[in-house]
């Protein structure tokens, strides 16, 4: 593996609701590589967005990030003062999210919201910042550049502001861009396009990007390295093809079974039994043996460690630490 | 026709577990926990406090006349040579019953018409909204005075009054009700299970009071308790100005209005501020256990 | 880019027309309330069985239908309400008998004394609920926070005539530092800046107990619009953009949480002129409020009655221009309006 942009070790960040504690990432490790995509996959609610949300310390209450560090330019992102967080925030890290429609401000221009954040991070003025914010717009491909700036984001359509949103984050020519399901609240046709366009960015510009979706066909789509998660737990990671070829948590094979194949005939799709156990009543068990097809007797007694062979492919699960994960982990590479 | 019995009955064990549950998460508040405490002191204080009480409400003692508080009459004694801690205690009575009748009063209205208007829509809808709207739109202690005025030119006797108060509390305090509760009905009207019992065709009556105005419930206990601090401050208000329940029968507004004397104003406090702190307390108390129940029945205003 | 402007038409033509028409519709809706109102209090002066004659005594019955004929109050109720009607267009509305002043005068005397308090008090109450409620927003759940709420609730249920009373008995009567009445001390006479330093220094209690009224309910306001504005998902973006936590809650918060609000200063404008009955009454503050209560007392109805249709007026107004205002304080509307 390259030398890592970004290195996310035992990070936990919980929230604390009506005085009960509910673990939303627990001791998840990772590392992005340099100019790679890394993409998160789960179901809703088992803490990939915020891991994502984490890693620019983002949480507000109830949420605390209680422990772990995030390593960025041999820097603790968690420790950092607030003065150093700002201008990391959006100038080397930058981030875009789920909503595109609310997640620019209703009362101000599309070009006010970009040349502010340039304004923040370089030493251009106004005038030179507008004119790169022209620039950046043209290069998310939206036409009619000068119109744009002047518009509201009422008077963009969805797919239209979430260029916007990625022409923002790209302001500063960050090292790092984290994309929070960019493209769950697009039509699909558009959903491709935006896919595109953050591939030909990455191409251009040797850029990260940490990718959190829950829709394994846009993993397939853009990923160089896929991460699963399950219940604030990271519980299997591999490179795109391994995984998709070779996946060995049960909880990943069933999200690879439960996934309609184009042109394949099935009568019923699969579908994982049971559901996300709540995160603030979690024992010492596998929390996924509830749910387990595989499921050992072990599993219900103590959660499995996370081991690394070394290799790029690894998992949390019992199946695997009794011989097998060797033998499976020859396979890889 | 089991369908009909069995909806209600599901709907009613349904909706046990959402006031239990709201109920257990309420005590968890402690400053509503506190404020409802206090309240029902109030309640003690005012209504079996008399009964320990060594004096009567209205017995004078002329030897002992406007004595600043002293061990035996704590709050010390009017003009009259009364207990003022007996007075604030019969005086609470007539206050804090004047604030639940002309709450329930102007519920029961603004209920019944809000219903009434929502589910009709309409003509009746129009009548009933143009009239709360033309209420709304004068200002409500002009409108008391007013109305006050115009009674007390009626020479109502002066222990009926207390009655005419609450009505006239309700009378200006219903069409705001009416117009939250018709919110309710109309977007209630829309959702599925009331169109069920359309097609099941049960009798209008049946659906407003069965089907309707119980899910309004939670809105109407929060207005409820907010109604009661607006009754209570409005008939202290009223009685201030001598517009209210008047002497001899004593309430906590009209017992301030001993204040207009400079000189008991200036040299006896414990004539007049007593009876201030209590209807202080008893609204700020009431207010903020309304604002808790709010949080509990409607979690999403939480805050607010 | 159908969601774009088509740029060569002037978007004031496209949407501007919408907002004309429901302003002029919303401008008719007023019209059969006021009537509405007009009538209503006038039936309701109609019913009392008094009138500013029979509280003299010294008058003999045939005086009093002479006087009451001269005045027109032995007419049919109808009758009355219409010719009321007519001279009220006219700008006639009656003559206070017991000032000996047509009561448009008598309201224009009075009324300027009433805005100077209210608008003082509104002034402490709009920036206090401002910078109080922003700040306890942005630090929810802190000792200040709890400490503002109680505040809020308080102000929220404190009967006005007593604070007044508190108020006058420990500044003025214990301490010694603030009149306890009036708009002047009693037989003065001076003028220029002394004159101006005395009713200032009359209006210190009547104005604070009027901010002390309603800033509760101001700050409760600006906080959970803070609140909910503080949850958007554009506040995280502006955080994420790396901007400093000063321009996200002042840029970019505060300007989305402040333009409901400007709704609420049309609301606010019949307070201004409708003075405050209980604290005129408390302060001996010569303004509507406390001729008001004169009136009634005095059985002066004409003054009473325009008193209260004005103020009734006012309100509907304030809900018209609150309703005009929000129409053109929506981004859509607003920014059709602005180009």
């Amino acid at each position: 593996m390259e030398e890592p942009i970004i290195r996310v070790n035992h990070l936990q960040t919980y929230f604390y609701v009506d005085s009960r504690i509910s673990r939303a990432v627990d001791d998840v490790s990772f590392s992005i590589p340099k100019g790679k995509i890394v993409c998160i996959v789960g179901e809703s609610g088992c803490g990939k967005s915020v891991t994502a949300l984490s890693l620019l310390r983002l949480i507000s209450d109830p949420g605390k990030i209680l422990g772990g560090e995030v390593l960025f330019q041999e820097q603790d992102v968690l420790k950092m003062n607030t003065k150093d967080l700002h201008n990391l925030r959006g100038n080397q890290i930058s981030m875009i999210f789920q909503e595109p429609m609310t997640s620019l401000n209703p009362v101000f221009t599309i070009g006010r919201q970009i040349v502010e954040t340039i304004v923040e991070h370089t030493l251009l003025d106004e005038k030179q910042a507008w004119k790169k914010a022209v620039g950046l717009i043209e290069r998310v491909d939206l036409p009619r550049a000068e119109q744009i700036m002047t518009s509201y984001p009422h008077e963009l359509s969805g797919g239209m502001l979430q260029r916007v949103m990625i022409a923002i984050a790209l302001s500063c020519d960050p090292s790092l861009l984290i994309a929070d399901e960019p493209t769950t609240a697009l039509d699909v046709t558009i959903q491709a396009q935006v896919l595109d366009l953050l591939k030909g960015i990455r191409d251009e510009s040797d850029m990260s990007i940490l990718f959190i979706t829950h829709d394994l066909g846009v993993v397939a789509e853009i990923a160089d390295y896929v991460i699963v998660m399950y219940a604030g737990k990271k519980i299997e990671e591999a490179p795109i093809i391994d995984l998709f070829q070779n996946p060995r948590h049960p909880y990943t094979k069933g999200l690879l079974k439960s996934r309609p194949i184009i042109g394949q005939h099935q009568d019923r799709l699969y579908s994982i039994r049971g559901q996300v156990p709540d995160l603030s009543e979690l024992g010492q068990n596998c929390y996924f043996c509830d749910r387990c097809e595989e499921c050992l007797d072990i599993c219900k007694e103590k959660y499995p460690p996370y081991l690394s062979d070394g290799s790029q492919h690894n998992t949390a699960c019992w199946l695997y630490e009794k011989g097998e994960l060797n033998e499976s982990a020859s396979g890889t590479n | 026709m089991s369908t009909i019995k069995q909806k209600p009955a599901a709907e009613r064990k349904k909706s046990k577990s959402i006031w239990t549950e709201s109920f257990r998460r309420l005590l968890k508040n402690k400053t509503a926990v506190f404020s409802a405490c206090f309240l029902i002191l109030m309640f003690l204080f005012s209504f079996v406090g008399p009964l320990l009480s060594p004096y009567g409400a209205d017995a004078m003692d002329v030897t002992l006349m406007k004595y600043p508080p002293s061990l035996f009459h704590w709050l010390g004694t009017d003009d009259y040579g009364r207990d003022v801690l007996t007075r604030l205690m019969t005086a609470g009575q007539i206050s804090l019953t004047v604030g639940l009748a002309s709450m329930v009063l102007s519920l029961v209205l603004g209920a019944l018409l809000g219903a009434i208007a929502g589910y009709y829509g309409g003509i009746v809808d129009s009548m009933i909204m143009r009239i709360a709207d033309i209420l709304l739109s004068i200002p409500s202690l002009p409108l008391l005075i007013i109305i006050a005025a115009l009674l007390s030119e009626f020479k109502v006797p002066t222990d009926y009054r207390i009655y005419i108060v609450m009505m006239m509390i309700s009378f200006v305090g219903w069409p705001r009700l009416a117009r939250l509760i018709r919110g309710q009905i109309l977007s209630l009207r829309e959702q599925m299970y009331i169109k069920a019992a359309d097609v099941l065709g049960l009798s209008s009556r049946r659906k407003i009071f069965h089907h309707l105005l119980p899910n309004t419930y939670p809105l109407l206990i929060v207005v409820a308790t907010l109604q009661t601090a607006a009754g209570i401050l409005n008939e202290s208000t009223l009685s201030f100005l001598g517009l209210g329940v008047v002497a001899p029968t004593a309430t906590w507004g009209n017992m301030i209005t001993i204040a207009n004397n400079l000189i008991d104003f200036q040299k006896r406090p414990w004539l007049w501020i007593p009876p201030g702190m209590a209807i202080f307390l008893t609204v700020v108390a009431i207010n903020v256990l309304g604002d808790a129940i709010r949080d509990v029945l409607d979690p999403k205003m939480k805050g607010r | 880019m159908r969601f774009i402007r088509d740029s060569g038409m002037p978007a004031e033509n496209k949407r501007g027309v919408p907002v004309k028409k429901y302003v002029l519709k919303r401008f008719l809706q007023m019209i059969p309330i006021l009537l509405g109102i007009s009538l209503l209090i006038f039936f309701l002066f109609a019913m009392m069985p008094g009138d500013y004659f029979s509280s003299n005594r010294k008058l003999t019955p045939e005086r009093l239908n002479e006087l009451r004929a001269l005045y027109g109050l032995n007419k049919p109720v109808i009758e009355r309400y219409f010719i009321w009607l007519k001279n009220a267009f006219h700008g006639d509305f009656g003559f206070s008998l017991q000032h000996m002043l047509p009561v448009t005068t008598l309201i224009n005397r009075y009324i300027w004394n009433s805005f100077i308090i209210s608008f003082v008090a509104l002034f402490f109450t709009w920036a206090l609920a401002l910078v109080i409620g922003v700040y306890s927003a942005t630090k929810q759940y802190s000792f200040f926070d709890k400490l503002v709420t109680l505040g809020v609730f308080a102000s929220l249920s404190v009967p006005s005539f007593f604070i007044g009373l508190m108020m006058i008995k420990f500044f003025g009567v214990d301490l010694h530092i603030l009149p306890i009445g009036g708009m002047l001390d009693t037989g003065s006479n001076s003028v220029g800046f002394a004159y101006l330093l005395e009713v200032l220094r009359h209006m210190i209690m009547p104005v604070a107990i009027l901010t002390i009224l309603s800033v509760g309910s101001l700050t409760r306001y600006f906080r959970t619009g803070m609140l909910d504005v503080l949850r958007m998902d554009f506040i995280r973006t502006a955080r994420a953009k790396g901007l400093k936590e000063r321009t996200v809650i002042f840029r970019h918060a505060l300007r989305n949480a402040l333009l409901p609000a400007i709704t609420l200063l049309a609301f606010e404008l019949p307070g201004l002129f409708s003075g405050a009955i209980i604290t005129e009454q408390i302060f001996g503050w010569p303004g509507i409020g406390k001729i008001q209560l004169d009136a009634l007392n005095a059985r002066d109805y004409p003054v009473l009655m325009t008193l209260t249709m004005f103020l009734s007026f006012l309100t509907i107004f304030g809900n018209f221009l609150a309703d005009v205002m929000y129409a053109a304080a929506d981004p859509r509307i607003r920014i059709a309006k602005k180009e």
